[in-house]
């Protein structure tokens, strides 16, 4: 019966990914366009992103994203950890099914809702909004994305590994380090990247809880879209997106290669029992 | 023997000892996590409905009555729990465009989830078909849009819809469209429209292609056997059984699509009303706290029937899964 895609088959999946990467084409495209209208093409020009390179503002901006970023995620993946950890292995415990309430809310809840009651909590006590309350904004709901991704994880996991290392007398933290860390790896580095890009994109919660001291790169670029479609955005959307895509790649292939070896010497072990 | 035997009582001890730090650590893993969220969310969001029953006021912060447990002790507190009002509510029922912007969100994102179904579905179907070598590229392709910025992927459309855009420049060269009257796309409910199916499409097909990926064809190869034309095959057998994508990737791109402000705030005109973007209004140009809170609450109570069926559906997939 399955002699290959059908017409509607093949005609459905070219369109469908013709609409999803036609936009982020011609955006491409026109980031090198040597005139200022987006519109027209006046020729081949990697003027703009030379401009890019001269606009302190924006490299200011790029800098503090990336701080973010990367301090956010890490945190957002330590506590993401713990809280997959609690969920799966805990059992019952007072207030369960709040904690687990609280973990998974941030997943579906409007932005704009988390934003202002972040920002609310932060005037409440007094604490001075910007770089240091965007990150705590970004930890917090990054950690949620982490905690789903890590307790997919967990969830189907050879226990008999850890059993066997507890056991024989590995004290808990050892165990966790040396058996139950290196076989969630993969699943703990993919929770750090997506962690990574959320807090890279974010424009709703950081609008709501940075301060004047501390502008992030969608914060600008949504300043100045807002002015209108210029080929200098287009030029920093571009490298946004070709460091993402990159990242993204090379990240899924690496991980795919890990799960093998992990199999294999998940195997391996339970062979050797 | 005897080196085991002496070595015995030191390693119970050891493990006595062991026992007491891996219950301190296993409520350190547990009390860490949970007192993040619930100084960072929970907390926030109590704020959220307490000013909500407060009132406009010209200070800093722009609301009373303002607590202060350091000041007021719990007495004081009490007195003032009396002074909150539900006037934010009631003027909330009172201006039009509080009520008109929620059935507008609403309408906006069920008509753009159906829009979003109709096109990942033939998306999804096509992927779950190919020839099996071919699935995990295609499933990248789908994924990796997902991962790049959504702000970037709304302000690709700007240039595309505008009225000096590439849509209007392409048809107005192949002919389709009077140059002295290019197509407005742009700040106008259509543009949210394309917006919202473009930006959530990945999360529909993700869904659907993972349940029709799974359906087994011998069932479709009997229906065949039995007389029946594919046409009615899909309607009696694809599609009852990729039902569990259906809801799932339905309820992934309405529910944030409701509170949506990026999409309507850079696609929309001023006629498109979205409750995100009226929640923003208020709380950065108008810098109506109250006003915002109170519309973020009742954000929220819209939010919760969606939310609880889509968890309860989830959770039923994954027991019939098991």
């Amino acid at each position: 019966m399955n002699k290959g895609p059908s017409w509607f088959n093949l005609t459905s999946i070219t369109l469908g990914m013709a609409f999803l990467y036609l936009p982020i084409v011609l955006l491409v495209i026109y980031s090198f366009n040597a005139g200022r209208n987006v519109a027209i093409w006046e020729g081949w020009s990697t003027k703009w992103y030379f401009a890019l390179w001269q606009d302190q503002q924006m490299l200011d901006a790029a800098w503090v994203t990336i701080r973010v970023g990367l301090l956010s995620a890490s945190v957002a993946t330590i506590l993401g950890t713990m809280a997959a950890m609690t969920l799966v292995r805990h059992g019952r415990f007072f207030g369960r099914s709040l904690f687990s309430g609280m973990v998974s809310a941030p997943l579906v809840l409007p932005e704009v809702i988390l934003g202002l009651s972040l920002l609310l909590l932060f005037v409440a006590i007094g604490f001075d909004r910007g770089f240091w309350t965007m990150t705590i904004a970004h930890i917090t709901f990054t950690m949620c994305y982490v905690a789903v991704v890590v307790q997919s994880r967990l969830v189907s996991f050879d226990r008999t590994l850890e059993e066997a290392a507890l056991d024989l007398g590995c004290p808990p933290l050892r165990t966790f380090f040396s058996i139950t860390l290196p076989l969630i790896l993969p699943a703990v580095i993919s929770g750090w990247m997506l962690a990574f890009t959320l807090s890279l994109d974010d424009l709703v919660i950081a609008s709501f809880t940075t301060g004047p001291g501390a502008t992030s790169l969608p914060i600008k670029i949504y300043s100045q879209v807002r002015l209108g479609v210029s080929p200098q955005i287009n030029a920093i959307c571009t490298i946004i997106i070709a460091v993402v895509a990159v990242g993204a790649i090379v990240a899924s292939l690496q991980l795919k290669r890990a799960e093998t070896e992990r199999r294999r010497a998940e195997q391996m072990a339970a062979a050797g029992r | 023997m005897a080196a085991i035997e002496a070595a015995a009582p030191v390693a119970a001890r050891a493990g006595d000892s062991g026992a007491r730090t891996s219950a301190l650590g296993r409520l350190l893993v547990m009390a860490i996590p949970y007192a993040w969220m619930l100084f960072f969310f929970l907390v926030p969001f109590l704020i959220v409905v307490k000013i909500s029953f407060s009132e406009t006021a010209i200070a800093i912060p722009p609301y009373t009555p303002v607590f202060d447990f350091a000041v007021d002790g719990i007495a004081g507190t009490i007195a003032k729990l009396g002074e909150l009002s539900t006037a934010t509510y009631e003027f909330l029922t009172t201006d039009s465009l509080y009520w008109r912007s929620y059935l507008s969100s609403v309408w906006i994102a069920a008509t753009s989830t159906l829009i979003t179904l109709a096109i990942g579905y033939p998306l999804a179907y096509g992927m779950a078909r190919c020839p099996r070598e071919w699935r995990p590229m295609l499933l990248m392709m789908v994924i990796l849009p997902f991962w790049t910025s959504f702000l970037i992927r709304v302000y690709a459309w700007i240039g595309i819809l505008a009225r000096e855009g590439l849509l209007n420049k392409l048809l107005i060269s192949i002919g389709l469209v009077d140059p002295a009257q290019p197509l407005v796309i742009l700040s106008t409910t259509t543009a949210v429209y394309i917006g919202i199916v473009y930006s959530y499409l990945p999360f529909m097909v993700l869904p659907l292609y993972a349940s029709l990926e799974k359906l087994d064809e011998t069932l479709l190869e009997a229906a065949a056997d039995l007389g029946c034309t594919p046409w009615r095959a899909f309607w009696q057998v694809t599609f009852p059984l990729s039902l569990p994508g259906v809801i799932a990737g339905c309820f992934l791109v309405f529910i944030p699509a409701v509170g949506e402000f990026v999409i309507p705030d850079l696609l929309g005109g001023s006629e498109t009303l979205m409750i995100g973007k009226t929640l923003w209004t208020e709380f950065f140009n108008n810098r109506d706290w109250p006003v915002a809170s109170a519309v973020a609450v009742l954000l929220l109570l819209i939010l919760v029937i969606p939310i609880v069926l889509f968890q309860n559906q989830q959770a039923k997939a994954q027991e019939t899964g098991r």
